[in-house]
């Protein structure tokens, strides 16, 4: 740790966005214990009260929070070439470019916390505590997969996370009612229930905006707006595209999703208000994802390149993060060198180890359909191999 | 005929076949389950023809309606860009942006809005992008859409509604892109539910179901999109809703399927023929509801054995309908009791597709089981 003096040297520092390009790198080797960003100012819907755009950040948190999204972005560049491979079986979508959302939100849970979320799943079963070698191999269909490799790409669970839904918006209900069980069971424990710009005009979303309204259930809906629900853009399927505000009497909060700790300070807000019995509230981050919608879609027939280009030039949420760390001496450029080399090992070795793995036997076709299956047999299954129903593993959620 | 000798040969097959196939599953995402086979018989047009995948065929039928009928509108995700499928390619272009739209994602939305078009007079023409993806509509199709004409003493009606939807395995679809729901839709007095084996049938019926007069849904097995290639004429004409198509003609045994089961079960009653010489009839049910008893009993009569085969679960699955008729009205035409091959009673697998699936293999066993019997 540094003298009290230098640090607080360091909190009067210049905001960040300013300090860029006054030091581009750091060579000096001196790194800073904490210091203090400025966030760009957050939209209000029916709150009093926005998040503090002062933030301060300490060393070990931006360490972390580098890593965890580098880590995404990797592992994300990784799941595209295994699926070009043509070893990936469902769909495949990619989080790149929404780094910032889940490991910016993630930074202001605690434990007892849940979290359920669309297909884009990826990166948010890293973050809740799924290492990249049993993502990949759940995306690989492995049996190391964190669910076996029977739920692929967009099915991956872990303890509180409530997993990846292939059916889009048909979390966010589901979402409400886990906020419920916390209420309930007095946890004051919230649920981030998280589903796109295009969900957000699933009818069951107002439906359960008024249910969680109506009885003050304590759930955090994020909207994560990246601009397009598969070829379309928010302003040809979305009437109002104010996604904050959609709640009309939940109260809302806009934040850009690109900076991971604006995203915390929202978060962080949200946690505490939906905590201390103030009911349901919307966030809406603004983000973008590079890729196309999923692998089989190149991503440029309904914007352009240069729109693509542009967003990752200027406002990548690792880029500029990593600018931002450097620049007020909180880590070294160095060290991210360092941090860089390691995921990258880290993840390659974890994919090809997924890829070595062998796939469930066929027994476990007809298992886990039922708890109780009265029946021993499954019927219509293979007459080669009559199955039979089992039960594998015990459950992470009860 | 057969004998018991003729499961012997099969077994020794199958254990051979069944080696390569597995390792092929291991290595690779597409193992395609069948091989598609055009049409071989005359289609009702003369005139000329010209080579289309289904989405073509599709794609110039839903042409044909918006060039003819002013009234008709085409509207769904991402059907402006041409859809998933491209099955909408450039008829926003041709067409503009009034009759031709993108909807915002709420397939209970886009249903039930279809359903207020159509019962206003608009040709409502509503994609649903999979299959999969229509159970948030389910309460309009099942409450609204079927029961709207019975419920007003025929005063209002939706029958100008047309949904068309994929449906089916590809190999690689996982548990959501690979779903047959038609048993469900089966169960619902008031639609039409239809599935097209290749292209001339998909525009034929489509432009059946456009112009019937009651609501209609059209299951578009995914698969045969771009496998399934044929000469379609390129003039407008309809195929009949409610009738199935004898295929091949044989007096063994009937093999009843549709969509792309079909094809898996022309290759059966190859196989049938060349290695244990039966001859094997097989039917293209193409209409679930209202499906066609009389060419099926007539069949059943005849051959004394009958397997049904489909992609989806067994248990209350469209062949359990069949079955059910079948027995009823051929019991003592019947030389061994009705066999249905299917989907397993699992949700669709991620990883176990071609275990899951009625392959071929699966579909000769029971066949040979029943020529046994
Ligand atoms: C009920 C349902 N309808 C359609 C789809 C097909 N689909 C999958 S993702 C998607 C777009 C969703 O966009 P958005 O909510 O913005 O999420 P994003 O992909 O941008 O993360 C569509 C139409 C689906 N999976 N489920
Ligand atoms: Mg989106």
């Amino acid at each position: 740790m540094l003298p009290a003096c230098v640090r607080s040297i360091c909190k009067k520092s210049i905001p960040a966005n300013k300090a860029l390009g006054l030091i581009a790198r750091n060579g000096s080797g001196h790194t800073v214990g904490e210091t203090q960003f400025e966030t760009q100012p957050f939209k209000l819907h029916k709150l009093d009260e926005g998040p503090s755009t002062h933030v301060t950040l300490t060393r070990d948190e931006a360490l972390n929070m580098y890593t965890q999204m580098h880590t995404i972005r990797r592992m994300e560049t990784s799941a595209g070439n295994l699926y070009k491979e043509k070893i990936v079986r469902g769909f495949c979508h990619l989080y790149s470019g929404q780094e910032a959302v889940a490991v910016g939100i993630k930074h202001a849970l605690r434990p007892h916390d849940a979290v359920i979320t669309a297909y884009r799943a990826h990166g948010w079963t890293h973050i809740m505590g799924v290492p990249p070698f049993e993502v990949l191999s759940e995306l690989t269909g492995r049996r190391t997969g964190c669910a076996r490799g029977k739920g692929g790409s967009m099915h991956m669970y872990c303890k509180n996370f409530y997993g990846g839904n292939g059916i889009v918006g048909a979390q966010v209900p589901l979402g409400v009612g886990i906020a419920l069980a916390a209420q309930y069971k007095g946890t004051d424990g919230v649920c981030v229930t998280l589903y796109g710009d295009g969900a957000a005009n699933q009818g069951q979303v107002f439906e359960v905006y008024n249910m969680a309204k109506l009885w003050d259930v304590p759930c955090i809906f994020v909207c994560e707006n990246n601009g397009y629900g598969m070829g379309t853009s928010s302003v040809r399927s979305s009437a109002s595209t104010d996604y904050y505000t959609r709640g009309d009497y939940v109260p809302g909060i806009w934040v850009d999703g690109m900076d991971v700790l604006a995203v915390r300070q929202a978060a962080r807000l949200a946690v505490n208000y939906c905590a201390s019995g103030k009911g349901p509230i919307v966030i809406e981050v603004q983000t973008y994802r590079y890729s196309g919608h999923s692998m089989s879609d190149p991503g440029t027939s309904y914007r352009t390149r240069e729109e693509v280009q542009e967003v990752r030039q200027t406002r990548d949420p690792i880029t500029s993060f990593k600018e931002k760390i450097i620049s007020h001496n909180l880590v070294t450029a160095d060290e991210i060198k360092e941090i860089d080399a390691k995921i990258r090992t880290e993840v390659d070795e974890a994919t090809k180890k997924a890829k070595a793995e062998k796939e469930i036997g066929i027994d476990e076709l007809p298992a886990d359909i039922y708890a109780n299956n009265l029946e021993g047999d499954i019927r219509g299954v293979s007459i080669f191999q009559p199955l039979k129903h089992k039960r594998i593993g015990p459950a992470v959620n009860v | 005929m057969a004998s018991s000798r003729l499961r012997t040969q099969f077994f020794s097959d199958v254990i051979f076949n069944r080696g390569i196939f597995l390792s092929e599953v291991q290595l690779r995402r597409y193992s395609s389950h069948f091989v598609y086979t055009a049409d071989s018989e005359k289609t009702t047009s003369n005139g000329t023809k010209s080579k289309m995948n289904m989405f073509q065929a599709i794609n110039n039928a839903l042409d044909i309606i918006l060039k003819s009928d002013s009234k008709a509108i085409i509207f769904g995700e991402d059907v402006g860009f041409g859809g998933v499928f491209r099955c909408t390619l450039d008829l926003q272009k041709r067409y503009g942006k009034h009759r031709v739209f993108n909807t915002p994602l709420c397939e209970q939305g886009i249903i039930g809005f279809g359903i207020g078009a159509a019962v206003a007079g608009s040709t409502a023409i509503a994609e649903i992008q999979f299959a999969d993806y229509i159970f948030p509509a389910f309460d309009q199709l099942v409450n609204e859409a079927a029961k709207y004409r019975y419920r007003s003493g025929n005063l209002f009606d939706c029958g100008k509604l047309t949904i068309r939807t994929p449906c089916g395995a590809v190999g690689h679809g996982g548990l959501y892109h690979s779903q047959s729901p038609e048993a469900y839709f089966a169960h619902t007095p008031g639609l039409k539910v239809v599935v097209p084996r290749g292209p001339i049938k998909a525009k034929g019926l489509l432009l059946g179901c456009i112009r019937d007069p009651d609501p209609c849904l059209i299951l578009e097995p995914k698969v045969l999109y771009r496998a399934a290639v044929e000469q379609v004429p390129e003039a407008d004409f309809q195929l009949p809703l409610g009738k199935a198509d004898i295929l091949i003609e044989g007096t063994d045994i009937t093999l009843i399927g549709w969509g792309t089961q079909v094809h898996v079960l022309k290759e059966v009653a190859t196989v049938l023929k060349d290695s244990y010489k039966v001859t094997a009839e097989v039917i293209d049910l193409v209409t679930i509801l209202p499906w066609d008893v009389t060419t099926i009993c007539k069949s059943v009569c005849k051959t004394g054995r009958v397997l049904v085969a489909h992609e989806a679960p067994m248990t209350s699955g469209f062949g359990a309908e069949i079955a059910a008729t079948i027995q009823e009205n051929c019991f003592l035409n019947l030389h061994a009791p009705v066999a249905r091959v299917t989907g397993a009673d699992t949700p669709f697998p991620c990883i176990f597709e071609p275990f899951y699936l009625p392959t071929k293999w699966r579909c000769l066993e029971e066949a040979l089981k029943l020529l046994d019997y």
